[in-house]
């Protein structure tokens, strides 16, 4: 199976951590994965706030960009892939816009055909493409014992997934059941992390991130898997301020799902990107799945 | 664009709202059930519900609505679009607010439009965005004070290597660049 991968900026830099374990992960499961060369930024959600046109033209170059090798294009971040997904969408449908932004891609020599490439979540192709089977056969070390609790967030599930419930999404919660781990079921896994709110307004994106980690906390989550480098970043890096502000003491380790992923099929923790994020996730891992057998596979 | 002819009872705003929205036909099938106001997670801090908008849009009420703080307090979460009984594309609906409001000078009561601007302007030099970098840009010319605060977050993120200090620079930043303007160019012959 072959995949291009459109990687996004936040795994450039900020989000390293999800972009190294998607990577290693795939590796594991014998999964080819070619960046997409020369991509450019998806412009999240703010090119759509200033102009349509230009949001739409900025996104399809990418969509132009994938080769004739390949006819899937991977997006691990919720911002790019609904963007891509968007886009793809709106070319196929409004043809006035559609004109007008082949007319822009020709500006730079680029065409696109609307349908060509199909945009795909990164959790849709480990969950039904790769599937329980294939993933199952190449668990070493099962997180039973672990609890864990899936985070959607927003953009991956609404409004044009197509592949899992948008308000009570489950494939996360089934692949982790797959590798052993003790799935939390709480109310708010489909909730909003506050996007970019934490940058314009704090104290509104304080209460959403609030809600998440107080809910997670009283199921008794060790760890939130997220699925967007956004909810990693509002939910980890922010959550010291969070606590500051509401007098709280939440100290949830949040890491990408592709970490534990990695975790569950023998990768070594530093080949996962563990130890970037705020709140250390290492120490309760170890501790509930044997720390000694942590990483053994490789 | 809509036909402006006398038949067409329907408000000057409506049209244009109609008009910049993909989908934004269905907006005439509301029914005010309210299902969207109740299910956004920022309903509470809005000078009106997406409900509301929704009539005042149909109602003409223009000038309310383009400098009210509803459109910057949306963060695109998608609940009242999946949750909407007559699918109205609500989340767009914000979304052509958003861009009236800069493009007619109305924005008030946020910091959201200088956030996307730093945002785009990194993308049009570099090809791609870097998201401390632009927070960090962004609070230090409109807020030095929240910088002062979250400065401590950022010398962790620093510290652990999250936080870049230029983005990547594409090849063809050019042939993006031509990109961006041809479609600027066109979408003022609207
Ligand atoms: S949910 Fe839909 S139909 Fe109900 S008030 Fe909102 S826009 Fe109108
Ligand atoms: S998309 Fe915007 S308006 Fe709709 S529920 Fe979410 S925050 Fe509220």
């Amino acid at each position: 199976m072959k995949y291009a991968y459109y990687p996004g900026c936040s795994l450039e830099a900020g989000s390293a951590a999800y972009d190294k374990s998607v990577r290693a992960v795939l590796e594991q499961l014998g999964v080819e994965l070619d960046e997409l060369d020369d991509w450019n930024c998806c412009g999240a959600t703010e090119y759509f706030s200033q102009n349509e046109l230009v949001a739409t033209s900025v996104i399809a170059r990418n969509l132009a960009l994938v080769d004739g090798e390949h006819d899937q294009l991977v997006a691990p971040c919720a911002a790019c892939f609904l963007n891509l997904k968007k886009t793809d969408k709106l070319l196929s449908e409004q043809p006035v816009m559609k004109g007008k932004v082949d007319e822009a891609l020709a500006a730079g020599g680029l065409s696109y055909r609307p349908g060509r490439v199909r945009v795909r979540h990164l959790l849709d192709m480990l969950y039904t493409d790769i599937g329980q089977e294939a993933i199952r056969a190449k668990v070493v070390q099962p997180l039973n014992g672990l609890r864990v609790a899936p985070y959607y967030g927003c953009q991956i599930v609404r409004p044009l997934n197509g592949f899992d419930n948008p308000e009570y999404p489950m494939k996360m919660d089934e692949m982790f059941e797959w590798l052993g781990a003790e799935v939390v079921d709480y109310p708010v896994k489909a909730h909003c992390c506050g996007g970019h709110m934490t940058q314009i307004s704090e104290p509104e994106a304080f209460e959403l991130i609030r809600r998440l980690l107080q809910s997670a906390d009283e199921y008794q989550a060790d760890v939130i898997l997220c699925m967007c480098p956004m909810c990693q970043l509002n939910l980890d890096a922010y959550q010291g301020r969070v606590n500051g502000h509401f007098g709280t003491s939440f100290k949830l380790p949040i890491v990408f799902f592709t970490q534990l992923l990695g975790v569950a099929l023998g990768i070594e923790m530093k080949k996962l990107g563990f130890g970037k994020e705020l709140v250390s996730a290492e120490p309760v891992i170890r501790s509930k799945l044997d720390g000694s057998s942590v990483g053994a596979a490789t | 664009m809509v036909a402006d002819t006398p038949s067409d009872n329907r408000s000057k705003f409506l049209r244009d709202v109609i008009a910049d929205t993909p989908e934004g036909e269905r907006i005439v099938h509301c029914l005010q059930c309210g299902s969207c106001g109740g299910s956004c997670p920022n309903g509470a801090e809005m000078n009106y519900t997406p409900r509301a908008v929704i009539a005042m849009i149909a109602a003409d009420r223009r000038e309310e609505v383009l400098t009210s703080n509803t459109m910057w307090q949306c963060v695109s979460c998608y609940f009242c679009t999946s949750r909407c009984p007559q699918d109205i594309p609500i989340t767009e609906i914000m979304y052509a607010l958003k861009r009236m409001s800069i493009r007619e000078g109305k924005a008030r009561k946020t910091d959201a439009p200088a956030l996307a601007k730093t945002f785009t302007d990194l993308v049009e030099k570099y090809g791609r965005s870097f998201e401390f970098g632009i927070a960090s840009r962004y609070l230090l010319f409109n807020r030095p004070m929240s910088m002062l605060k979250s400065s401590g977050m950022g010398m962790s993120m620093f510290a652990k290597g999250r936080l870049a200090l230029t983005p990547t620079r594409i090849r063809q930043v050019k042939q993006l660049r031509a990109i961006i303007n041809k479609a600027r160019e066109l979408s003022q012959h609207d």
